[in-house]
């Protein structure tokens, strides 16, 4: 930023408004007067274009999941219901598939953390600045190669015979360990680029200070790192938790004969024809996603993600 | 906080470790765009380039591509203007209902594909009545990429405080000629970063895609989903996923250094 | 049918939601359809639009060499625009738009159209390539109604019964796949075809082994006949490995030997290298898909729709365009003009014997398409629903 630390080209860029002064510009000065409108103006069509294009989507997906499908002509009948509900409440298969997703999903999100953690410690802290490019390089490339394709080669890597078993390590064959390799493995650079830059964020100067007044290096990591390091590893939890939780296409691939609650609302709402039940079912993670973003908000992590 | 040789070297061995584990089915899928075995079986038969060939004239793959490119470059352009909005917002102001624009922000990513997809696709036909297009996944793909501006234009903001943007304005310069020369340059690296994030998730988003993609609105994911099951279709696609890993190092290169030059002054 | 693109499917399946969406409002007004057939035809009108299964229509732009859409352009000056779709359901909603002219349709899609008016009935006699396509194609359930076709042939395919000679001693009876004792010793290696509509295969089954149940076609079923094949199906799920919906990924596990019996379709078989897996009609009969061509009771351009549906139905491009899918064609002409001059012979074309065990994919409706009046038979909905609980 040195550009701007020293304020003379600024200046020298820009000497006329200087001289002429805010009063010349009305809606300048009436901007920097007036508190709400700037705030109106930098929020109206941000806000404008979450709540037309998402909210309202959301909203209409709630109503949609009270309605049913007329069995005869296929159309949706808009009589309210909680038929949907209690189909989700009253046959197990929901109940298992949803503690089967979630189950995967939390496996997934601690799995990349634990990996992340090291990872971004070492390319924030250890390594040197030409090396920590080479590495943030190395990790941000795979996401260039196609989600589907990556899938694909895990697939073949599992399989039997494949990579896995070529080289003696063995593979689980095809199944939910399966899936969670292949998620982890997916997911890792949104993980671990989070956790990196609030470690980057970590002043080295904190870390000698600590050490310097006799801190032992794990006490360091504990109380200065790791609370220091909450956002990262929220918001990569959040995004490798929540990318499992609605994926339908790696379980088809690597899953073996199970389901997760992605295939449920991609079966329902297609094939099936049944739009409401789907957005029954599509209910499910949102509610698990809002409980968790509730429970990380108490801990005030969300303001600084 | 002085780390050990052993505790450095360990970390360095475990860094290592896993980028090795995570080139490793790259690997494979080089091998298998080279891999004369159409149904792409390990280990691989024979040497062929005739998947690159095919790869060569290929005019879905050329077209798809075009076509993600500029889903990408849009959905970016105003994520960039409406993450920056919201950021400097949230960030430089606090206000009635604050934590629940927060939480609006990071809900189209903090939900799952599959909902965010179907949700999009209803009030896309059903509420507000219009055809799908490529439009309508400029759409979808903006709304979940705002986040990725957001996170980093904010993060940006808080570090830079408000002392610059106060001087500014005492020395008379009105709130847009702060903006344009003193806040702007200064958010500029965190620009990029989120713009190539969010770029980066675009290019390579397939459920919400489906969703939201109307007649002929092939992005390149759609294309590999529509080509990948097809035995002698899959190994292009294979060649399609080298050439974008080759080709994608040099904007991730440049993107770093450019940050990189940033944060040395730092 | 039967995707033979399946992967296509799902992502195009996707797009059903579009129709499924509740609130739009889809369809134009009765005054635009016309469901009398034509009597003779008119002038070109310079451009067709076709919905179709994915390779169907194929144009070079997904492989250069495969492409029987220009020639048509070239001969007819009618240019083709042509949309993929993944289920039956999304093709029914994307039917009613109007849009389309041409329809490629399952028999589990054709009546429907029907019955909607969103079908044109078709006079035979201006499609001259109708001639040659085979007898037992025409004028069957799913293609005509009252005496009126709404649909010329377009190639056909049986759910076959694949085995690794290594693993499992030939079966002659779909019981390798429905039996425990069969079962037992190839746990987590049995495939099955993962769809609501693979439920019939289970029904067949227990058409011919348990007759008590009183199934007379394996897609009408009562709630009991529902619940006894959800029942097979949910003792064949505990040996499952993976069930299988794209193509690919049926053929690598065969070859890996991460699967070695299952349903599977010939054109699958025909991409395995591996010389022990082999198939076989089962003593039961199979499933199995016979797609038509329908007219759009909507369509702007009926002229050149008549001309695609004749083209299409041209030996050369029948020949092409089922060799490309990897079903039999619809006529001895078209067998002729393979590359493959086995093709014909492997798929069975023209095979009455063969076709008579098969019972072609219908969708299941509350009226049971068996004829019993005194039930109700249970509907795609019941069997998508039953589907996710045997998956679990």
């Amino acid at each position: 930023m040195s550009h701007v630390a020293d304020p003379s080209p600024v200046l020298d860029k820009a000497p006329a408004p200087a001289l002429r002064g805010p009063a010349a510009r009305p809606v300048s000065r009436l901007l920097h007067r007036r508190v709400w409108l700037r705030l109106t103006l930098l929020l109206s069509a941000p806000l404008a274009w979450m709540i037309l294009v998402y909210v309202v989507a959301l909203a209409a997906l709630l109503i949609t999941s009270l309605w049913s499908v007329d069995s005869l002509s296929s159309e949706i009948d808009r009589t309210w219901t909680l038929d949907n509900f209690r189909t989700l409440w009253e046959s197990d298969v929901y109940r298992r598939v949803t503690i089967r997703t979630v189950s995967v999903a939390l496996a997934v999100t601690v799995i990349d953390v634990a990996i992340a953690l090291p990872i971004a410690f070492y390319m924030a802290k250890v390594a040197s600045p030409r090396a920590r490019r080479m590495l943030v390089v190395a990790v941000l490339t795979p996401l260039w190669a196609s989600y589907l394709v990556k899938v694909f080669a895990w697939r073949i890597v599992l399989s039997e015979g494949g990579l896995a078993d070529w080289s003696g390590i063995g593979s689980p064959g095809y199944g939910l360990t399966a899936v969670i390799i292949t998620q982890s493995y997916i997911w890792l650079p949104y993980v671990i680029l989070p956790i990196f830059a609030a470690l980057e964020r970590v002043p080295d100067s904190l870390l000698e200070a600590a050490g310097d007044l006799g801190a032992p290096s794990p006490m360091v990591l504990r109380s200065i790192v790791l609370p220091l390091l909450v956002p990262g590893i929220v918001a990569g939890a959040i995004f490798s938790f929540s990318l499992t939780l609605g994926d339908y296409i790696t379980v088809n691939i690597v899953g073996g004969a199970n389901q997760m609650l992605g295939n449920l609302v991609f079966v329902n709402a297609g094939a099936a024809n049944n739009l409401p039940l789907a957005a029954a079912i599509a209910m499910i993670p949102i509610v698990v996603m809002l409980v968790m973003l509730t429970a990380i908000r108490r801990t005030g992590a969300l303001e600084n993600i | 906080m002085t780390l050990s040789t052993t505790a450095k070297r360990l970390l360095a061995a475990v860094t290592f470790g896993v980028l090795a584990l995570i080139y490793l089915p790259l690997l494979v899928v080089v091998a298998n765009s080279v891999n004369s075995n159409e149904s792409m079986t390990w280990p691989p038969d024979h040497l062929t380039f005739e998947w690159w060939q095919r790869a060569w004239h290929s005019a879905g793959a050329r077209d798809a591509l075009l076509t993600s490119l500029e889903v990408g470059a849009v959905a970016t352009g105003i994520a960039l203007v409406l993450g920056t909005l919201l950021a400097m917002a949230l960030q430089r102001y606090s206000f009635f209902g604050k934590n629940t624009v927060n939480l609006l922000v990071i809900l189209p990513i903090a939900l799952p594909g599959v909902v965010t997809g179907i949700a999009l696709n209803n009030g896309f036909r059903g509420i507000l009545g219009i055809d799908l297009t490529l439009w309508t996944i400029v759409i979808a793909h903006a709304t979940f990429c705002i986040v990725t501006v957001f996170n980093n234009v904010q993060a940006r903001l808080r570090r830079m405080g408000t002392s610059l943007e106060e001087a500014s304005a005492d020395l008379g310069a009105g709130v847009f000629t702060t903006f344009r020369l003193v806040t702007l340059p200064q958010l500029r690296s965190a620009l990029l970063a989120g713009g190539m994030l969010a770029f980066a998730l675009s290019f390579d988003e397939i459920i919400v895609t489906t969703f939201t993609a109307g007649d002929g609105a092939t992005t390149l994911p759609i294309w590999i989903l529509n080509n990948m099951f097809r035995p002698n279709q899959a190994p292009v696609v294979n060649v399609v996923a080298v050439v974008l890993i080759v080709f994608s190092i040099i904007p991730v290169w440049l993107a770093q250094r450019l940050s990189s030059d940033v944060d040395a002054v730092r | 049918m039967k995707s033979t693109f399946r992967s296509g499917r799902v992502a195009l399946a996707c797009l059903s939601l579009v129709s499924v969406s509740v609130l739009t409002a889809c369809g134009s007004s009765d005054d635009d359809k016309k469901t009398d057939e034509v009597e003779k035809l008119g002038k070109m009108e310079g451009k067709v639009s076709i919905l179709a299964w994915p390779g169907y229509v194929e144009d070079g732009s997904n492989d250069p060499n495969v492409d029987w859409v220009s020639a048509f352009e070239k001969k007819t000056g009618c240019e083709v625009t042509s949309k993929a779709y993944g289920t039956s359901d999304e093709a029914l909603n994307l039917a009613k738009s109007g849009d389309y002219d041409v329809i490629a349709a399952s028999g589990d899609l054709s009546l429907r159209l029907i019955a909607s008016d969103e079908a044109q009935a078709i006079n035979t006699d201006l499609v001259p390539n109708y001639a040659n396509v085979y007898d037992f194609l025409k004028d069957t359930e799913w293609n005509s109604v009252d005496g009126k076709n709404y649909g010329v042939p377009h190639g056909y395919g049986a759910n076959l019964l694949m085995f690794n000679k290594k693993d499992v001693d030939a079966p002659t009876s779909w019981g390798a796949v429905f039996e425990k004792d069969q079962l037992e010793k190839n746990k987590g290696k049995v495939t099955a075809y993962d769809s609501p509509i693979y439920i019939a295969d289970a029904a067949l089954y227990l058409m011919k082994t348990q007759p008590d149940l009183g199934i007379t076609n394996p897609y009408a079923l009562d709630e009991d006949q529902l619940a006894a094949a959800v029942d097979l199906l949910k003792v064949q799920r505990q040996y499952v490995g993976e069930y299988w919906s794209d193509y690919l990924k049926e053929i690598q596990a065969f070859e890996t030997g991460d699967s070695v019996v299952g349903t599977t379709w010939q054109v699958i078989k025909n991409n395995i290298k591996n010389k022990d897996v082999d198939v076989t009609l089962p003593t039961e009969g199979a499933t199995a898909w016979n797609d038509t061509w329908m007219l759009s009771s909507q369509s702007k351009s009926p002229n050149c729709a008549y001309a695609w549906m004749d083209y299409i139905l041209s030996p050369e491009a029948n020949a092409q365009a089922t060799e490309y899918f990897g079903e039999a064609p619809n006529s001895p002409q078209a067998c002729e003009k393979t590359t493959d001059p086995k093709h014909c012979e492997t798929f069975h074309a023209g095979d009455e014997e063969y076709a008579k065990q098969l019972w072609f994919w219908r969708t299941p409706v509350e009226k049971c398409l068996d004829g019993r009046t005194d039930v109700q038979c249970t509907n795609y909905a019941q069997w998508t629903q039953a589907w996710t609980e045997i998956k679990g």
